[in-house]
């Protein structure tokens, strides 16, 4: 962006650098510069390819092409060990304390300086007690103890990842006076963090990443969230062709049918309630409701605490506080066992944690049938081949790698745990991000089916990174931002844009409802 | 690490062997089972016969219901290490007890058999324990026991009912083994039980993938629980063929067979990370392992050499196992 002065000296310059796991591009083509003395923000949707690319800057990752320099020289980070050494330091989400050990053998362990490390915690005007283990510290804390660390060994460049994401309000404040210090000082910051109002607070200027590439440079003034917000969505045409309907008839969402019910919604049983339901650093009292024949979309960015409402509400963790009611009746899982007997069953998010790898397409479907003792006595081969092959038909399984699902295809597995469901029988189903990575074909057949169970009277709650599947799938929406429920909007008014800036936390003065 | 060419999927090395093991073990194993038997023909002209054959089924049943336990066990995953242990503890109680009734003896043999299952079970499934560890554990204990408890057998002889020696050595019909009798409907149960049973299933589950048991609603501890205590009986009744064979307990009646239990149920093709194989590959693998241990015998090699050779056969096969698994 021309408009701005462009500083003298590059601290950071990175060209072209890119990424590939086997088949799946992480990253294309990634450009980066930041000045010395400037905090630098790094930006971009979920799978933009901003944690690849820190990745690569830190060691971890090696990129496949593009080149490195810092201050005009290149440089080549074989290993996590040869970062620091090019003078950089990254603090990252998890705190990187072993939590068996004081915070002074913390802090010997990894060759940090106690006498810096404490100067500039009294910066932030915080102690710490260095013998209290670092496990009976708060995340808060900890996520500050591992800046501090990073700060005392005095880098040119300090990658802060998603660094207030964990904390109060009070330390947000704090942590940006120490990083005004720090620029003031001619040193850099690259910021990465899903809160744009504090990224136009604290940052000089932004990258905006978006599907693997740089898409554009901007210095953060007034308004700038916007201009941001439209960076990161692209030109609103290239948005996936795959996720409208085909045509007339190809068989997304009835609308009619929809808005009908959207009239008479309110007339279907409730199926499942939640009250108040808190995760302690996850959940902030998350209250929702789902009628019979209803689809309600859950959008948010990674990390705002729909992992463990989607886990609280399966019974595959317990809440700290809140109330499920499941048809009106109390429900306190204690496992997911609990939860399935009530109905409410989980399509979860990793495959991997969902199938049988080594056998076949039937004993996976047939898995929730066998959950009972009462069960394990002889098969009735017929009802158990009947139900897995209704369900198999239903959606279309390819069934030719059948003898082991681990031999199908990602969008073939993904079916089969969909499937699953299908052939024990539920009342609620949790998706959570049900149509990552699998082709379109497949995302179209698990959206129509999706829709024929709503139809059919059973609910859904769909978590999805796809931020456009929801007006596509869902008859409302709700944008769950740090724990809470921040938006609730009919799935009409759920366009990319708007679903985006709420996502990101702005846009909040509408009232929910 | 796995090499990986240019396509990006694994190199597979021998892939018609590994695939021959892995989808028609029955077969490869017939195969090895009757090679075997030919070259100990060879070896030692005549073996094949209706005696010799009789007597390899009479040696292969307590093998064969002492792997069974095994296989459960290595089919979730596990492995139990007390095997042989409460073999010999259930064969030191039929010695110690037979004066006093057969069924008596027989019925505290497996009681014995069930209380250890049931412990094995509750530390492995609701304490978590690791089975290896759970198990060998269990095996010292019950070893430590025995040592005391055979100190009492000192005062009075020891003696094994006749009913059970001839269950453990006789013949009906001329050529049947009645420990072949005893075996034949426990393996039939099991066969049917893992391909036909909601336990079965459960087994297998467990055994392929415990997190994807759990949200599917199957409470894994249940599962392991029964698997064990299930073994812990078969073990009783493997220590009860086995001394009602040799006609005489002592303390290391059936330490030999720990090694073999787990080479019968390795070779039968059931992954010893869990999740696949069955009862079917371990029977054939207890029938090559004494068909193998004859021709070792007419060979002349020591219990020593056979110890090498059985302990090598694991870890070949194990080494081949991991090789196959599926790639993270």
């Amino acid at each position: 962006m021309g408009r701005h002065p462009m500083p003298a000296v590059n601290l950071l310059e990175v060209r072209g650098v890119s990424k590939r796991y086997g088949a799946v591009v992480a990253l294309r083509s990634a450009s980066l510069t930041v000045a010395a003395g400037e905090v630098h923000a790094l930006l971009g949707a979920n799978g933009a390819g901003k944690s690849t690319l820190v990745k690569i800057l830190t060691g971890v990752i090696r990129p496949d092409a593009g080149t490195i320099e810092m201050s005009g020289r290149p440089v080549r980070f074989a290993s996590p060990a040869s970062a620091p050494r090019a003078g950089l330091a990254a603090v990252f989400q998890d705190p990187s304390l072993v939590p068996d050990l004081t915070v002074r053998q913390n802090l010997r362990l990894t060759g940090a300086d106690p006498a810096g490390v404490r100067r500039w915690l009294a910066a932030m005007d915080l102690g710490v007690d260095e013998d209290d283990l670092a496990g009976d510290l708060p995340l808060p804390l900890l996520r500050i103890l591992d800046l501090a660390r990073a700060l005392a060994r005095e880098p040119r460049l300090l990658i802060l990842d998603e660094i207030t994401a964990a904390l109060p309000a009070d330390l947000v404040e704090r942590v940006f006076h120490v990083i005004r210090r720090w620029r003031a000082q001619g040193r850099s910051v690259l910021f990465i963090s899903h809160r744009l109002v504090e990224v136009r607070t604290i940052c000089d200027r932004a990258t905006v990443l978006r599907d693997g590439a740089d898409v554009g440079t901007l210095v953060l003034a007034e308004r700038a969230e916007q201009q941001i917000v439209a960076l990161m969505l692209g030109p609103m045409a290239a948005s996936p062709e795959a996720l409208r309907p085909a045509g007339p008839g190809a068989g997304t969402r009835p609308d009619a049918a929809v808005r009908d019910r959207a009239g008479g919604a309110s007339a279907a049983p409730l199926l499942l309630e939640a009250r108040g339901l808190a995760v302690s650093g996850a959940l902030r009292g998350v209250s929702l409701s789902l009628r019979a024949g209803e689809i309600v979309g859950v959008a948010a960015l990674e990390g705002q605490g729909q992992d463990a409402l989607f886990d609280c509400l399966a019974g595959n963790r317990r809440a700290d506080a809140g109330e499920i009611r499941v048809a009106g009746r109390t429900l306190a899982p204690r496992t997911p066992y609990d939860a399935i007997r009530a109905g409410v069953v989980l399509v979860p998010a990793d495959r991997v944690h969902a199938l049988l790898p080594q056998r076949s397409v039937r004993e996976n479907i047939a898995l929730p049938l066998y959950n009972r003792a009462a069960r394990w006595g002889p098969i009735d081969l017929r009802d158990e081949g009947a139900r897995a092959g209704a369900a198999i038909a239903r959606l279309a399984i390819d069934t030719r790698a059948q003898r082991q699902v681990r031999r199908m295809s990602g969008g073939n597995q993904q079916k089969v745990v969909v499937a699953r469901w299908l052939a024990a029988g539920f009342r609620v189903m949790l998706c959570f991000d049900p149509t990552r990575g699998i082709d379109v074909g497949t995302k179209r057949q698990i959206h129509r089916l999706l829709r024929d169970l709503a139809a059919a009277g059973a609910a859904v709650l769909l978590f999805t990174s796809e931020l456009p599947e929801i007006p596509l799938v869902c008859d409302r929406v709700l944008a769950l931002y740090e724990g809470r429920v921040v938006r609730e909007l009919p799935a009409r008014a759920a366009d990319e844009a708007t679903l985006l800036r709420v996502v990101h936390g702005l846009a909040r003065e509408e009232p929910p409802g | 690490m796995t090499p990986y060419t240019a396509t990006g999927r694994p190199e597979v090395r021998w892939p018609a062997a590994r695939r021959a093991l892995a989808d028609r073990p029955a077969l490869t194993l017939g195969g090895i089972l009757v090679l075997l038997l030919a070259a100990t023909d060879a070896v030692s002209p005549g073996f094949v016969t209706p005696h010799q054959l009789s007597t390899t089924l009479l040696y292969a049943a307590p093998l064969g219901a002492l792997a069974a336990g095994q296989t459960l066990a290595m089919l979730t995953g596990g492995i139990d290490l007390s095997v042989s242990a409460t073999a010999t503890a259930a064969a030191y109680l039929i010695a110690g007890l037979g004066a006093r009734g057969t069924a008596q003896a027989v019925a505290v043999a497996l009681a014995l058999g069930l209380a250890v299952g049931m412990t094995n079970g509750v530390g492995i499934g609701v304490c978590r324990v690791q089975p290896l560890i759970m198990t060998l554990g269990m095996a010292g204990v019950l070893g430590g026991a025995l040592t005391l408890a055979s100190l009492t057998f000192t005062n009075g002889v020891p003696v094994v009912p006749d009913a059970v020696h001839q269950l453990g050595s006789g013949t009906v019909l001329g050529y049947l083994p009645l420990d072949t009798l005893v075996w034949a409907p426990l393996a039939i149960a099991l066969l049917a039980g893992l391909a036909r049973s909601g336990l079965g299933r459960a087994i297998y589950a467990v055994g392929d993938n415990p997190l994807a048991c759990r949200l599917a609603g199957i409470r894994v501890w249940q599962v392991l629980l029964l698997t064990y205590v299930l073994g812990g009986v078969l073990s009783a009744i493997a220590g009860i063929l086995l001394v009602g064979y040799t006609n005489a307990a002592d303390l290391n009646l059936a330490t030999p067979y720990l090694l073999q239990s787990v080479a019968a149920v390795v070779i039968g093709g059931t992954s010893i990370l869990g999740g696949s194989g069955g009862y079917g590959g371990t029977i054939l693998g207890a029938l090559i392992l004494t068909v193998l241990d004859s021709l070792l015998t007419i060979l002349n090699v020591s219990q020593a050499g056979k110890q090498m050779l059985y302990g090598a056969i694991v870890l070949g096969l194990a080494w081949i196992y991991a090789r196959a698994a599926p790639a993270e």
